[in-house]
């Protein structure tokens, strides 16, 4: 890629994340109650996993209330950051015509996609941040960590960002050959709560889950980067994570533009 | 003049499930389901020179927007050949995409809850317009349509019209030399429909740009197009002036007269015949002034379509 070809890819995302951010000012409440709303399925979690810590002598498998609070304190930042353009709108966009507005602009549309997204999670991330704090002070998180996690631990969100964009874009676009898709998607969420890190430390899964997690991308958006702010990973685990995030990085974007060409061709450009 | 839109048999099949209604036909499609193939386009020929605006006209699913899609890249198709600017659509290169763009009457392309200068703003960054170029063009086609103050507003505060307006300016930032307008005036009121034409014809002067325009409004037609190219049931019907389409397709001429009396008289007759009857008129009484006139291109229209 060239020097002026980066400068306005670097351009094209600047713009579209101050376009988002001032989307997302225009909608103040709605703001706060999707902030609201974000952190209710972590704050149950939290209090389930706490309760039953405390009715075990103060842990599951090993794992405390501090580290209950720690793990799903950070798990609402990761999960912001993971919220992408779901597959199940690609149906509407399509129908609605957006997404031939988008064919026609001289840049493919997942830079679309990663860049607006990017751009909403700036004031929700902002919104979150004094939640988190009053959610510490009443659930005492044990979070210690060491300034190489804080830094892949920043590295690693976006990495997971990218990676669920990637995967999201890869399986909306299957709706190019059928417009119910929704099953697929289903089945492929479901595989994604369980085997991530989302509904429970993985940890606490079982062998055979643990083991299918690893195989999968799934784990590498959630489990990964909020352990490694929450665990005691080693240098070493936490530049593997790295690595891995990098390989579904190129998996996912290696089936975004193998699918491209064949998908554009099925594209009936239905509604407008 | 160089040929700026070349299209070769160029056609497009779409595969549609169909069934009759009803929960028997329901769950019969469940097992069996019957596919049907629509040739929405069928071998379609006809080139644009550079500058020209032509007027592509036809009813409802005749293959217009079809065609104008396929030639913004936005579909594949399923057989044939075209070639705008020298790129092959179906590509989709950027350097193709940077140099046309389609109008859509019933999209919205600006971000909603947004005044359009910011959605102007975004296009620039897409194109990659030089921000001094981006400047000068955004004001000049600001003024020309005369929306200075409703490019401040959210675009969801604007009326149909209003939204249009700042649609199309946003639609040209990147001044492209090709612009596809499918139905650019649909539901707009009178003035607004005048003003788009006239914008229209201004920035195709201006520009030299090459222009196909659909539209159900004859007047958008007779104001802009010297030339149509008349498509039904996906095929060309009429490629010419606007002015010869009455007399291919024409079925009937009007005679009108004033009588020696002062009384006028106005008959419709069928096209072969009225040589003869403006003869008989003629020969049976005192006519002061007589005009024979094809009847209006609204009227010539609707026969094409009927056929």
């Amino acid at each position: 890629m060239t020097e002026s070809a980066v400068r306005s890819y670097y351009d094209f995302y600047a713009t579209s994340v101050r376009t988002q951010i001032q989307t997302q000012f225009q909608y103040r409440a709605a703001m706060w109650m999707y902030t609201l709303g974000m952190v209710a399925e972590p704050t149950i979690y939290l209090v389930v996993w706490t309760t039953i810590a405390r009715t075990h002598g103060g842990s599951v498998d090993g794992v405390g209330t501090g580290a209950f609070a720690a793990y799903y304190i950070v798990w609402t930042l990761v999960r912001t950051m993971n919220i992408v353009f779901t597959p199940f709108g690609w149906e509407w966009r399509i129908r609605e015509g957006q997404f031939s507005g988008w064919l026609l602009k001289p840049i493919h549309p997942i830079h679309y996609d990663l860049a607006s997204f990017a751009g909403q999670k700036v004031p929700w991330i902002v919104l979150y941040l004094p939640i988190a704090v009053a959610l510490s002070l009443v659930f005492h998180p044990a979070l210690h960590p060491r300034p190489v996690e804080v830094v892949v631990f920043l590295v690693a969100i976006w990495g997971a960002y990218v990676i669920r964009s990637m995967n999201a874009f890869a399986l909306g676009m299957i709706t190019f050959w059928t417009t119910r898709v929704a099953a697929i998607f289903q089945v492929w969420f479901l595989a994604e709560l369980l085997l991530s890190g989302r509904l429970l430390p993985l940890p606490l899964m079982p062998q055979w889950a643990q083991t299918a997690a690893a195989w999968l991308p799934f784990k590498w958006t959630f489990y990964f980067p909020i352990e490694a702010l929450v665990g005691n990973m080693s240098t070493g685990s936490l530049v593997v994570g790295l690595g891995m995030q990098l390989l579904w990085t190129a998996i996912m974007a290696g089936a975004v533009l193998g699918m491209w060409g064949f998908a554009l061709r099925q594209y009936t450009a239905v509604g407008n | 003049m160089a040929v700026v839109v070349e299209v070769q048999g160029l056609t497009k099949l779409f595969r549609v499930p169909e069934r009759e209604g009803g929960l028997r036909a329901s769950l019969r499609s469940l097992v069996h389901r019957h596919w049907r193939e629509v040739r929405a386009v069928d071998g379609v020929d006809f080139s644009i020179e550079a500058g020209e605006i032509v007027g592509f006209l036809g009813p409802n699913g005749a293959g217009k927007t079809t065609t104008l899609k396929m030639l913004a890249g936005l579909l594949y198709p399923t057989g044939g050949k075209a070639a705008v600017l020298g790129h092959v659509p179906s590509r989709r290169e950027r350097d193709y995409l940077r140099r046309m763009t389609l109008v859509m009457g019933n999209r919205n392309q600006l971000q909603w809850d947004l005044p359009a200068l910011d959605s102007f703003e975004l296009n620039r960054a897409i194109y990659r317009i030089p921000r001094e170029q981006f400047r000068e063009t955004r004001d000049e086609l600001v003024e020309l349509l005369d929306i200075g103050d409703l490019v401040r507003k959210p675009v969801r505060q604007l009326s149909l019209g209003e939204r249009m307006k700042v649609e199309v300016v946003g639609s040209l930032l990147h001044l492209p030399q090709v612009l596809f307008l499918d139905e650019p005036t649909i539901g707009l009121d009178v003035t607004m429909q005048k003003r788009i034409r006239t914008f229209i014809a201004e920035y195709n002067r201006r520009y030299g740009a090459t222009v196909l325009l659909t539209s159900h409004y004859m007047a958008d037609v007779k104001a802009l197009c010297e030339r149509v190219v008349v498509i039904h049931h996906g095929k060309i019907l009429f490629d010419g002036r606007l002015a010869a389409l009455a007399d291919e397709f024409a079925a009937y001429k009007t005679i009108e007269a004033v009588l020696a009396d002062g009384e006028r008289v106005s008959i419709r007759v069928p096209k072969a015949e009225t040589s003869r009857r403006t003869a008989e008129l003629l020969a049976e009484h005192d006519v002061h002034d007589l005009t024979v006139e094809d009847p209006p291109i609204e009227d010539v229209i609707e026969q094409v379509f009927a056929q």
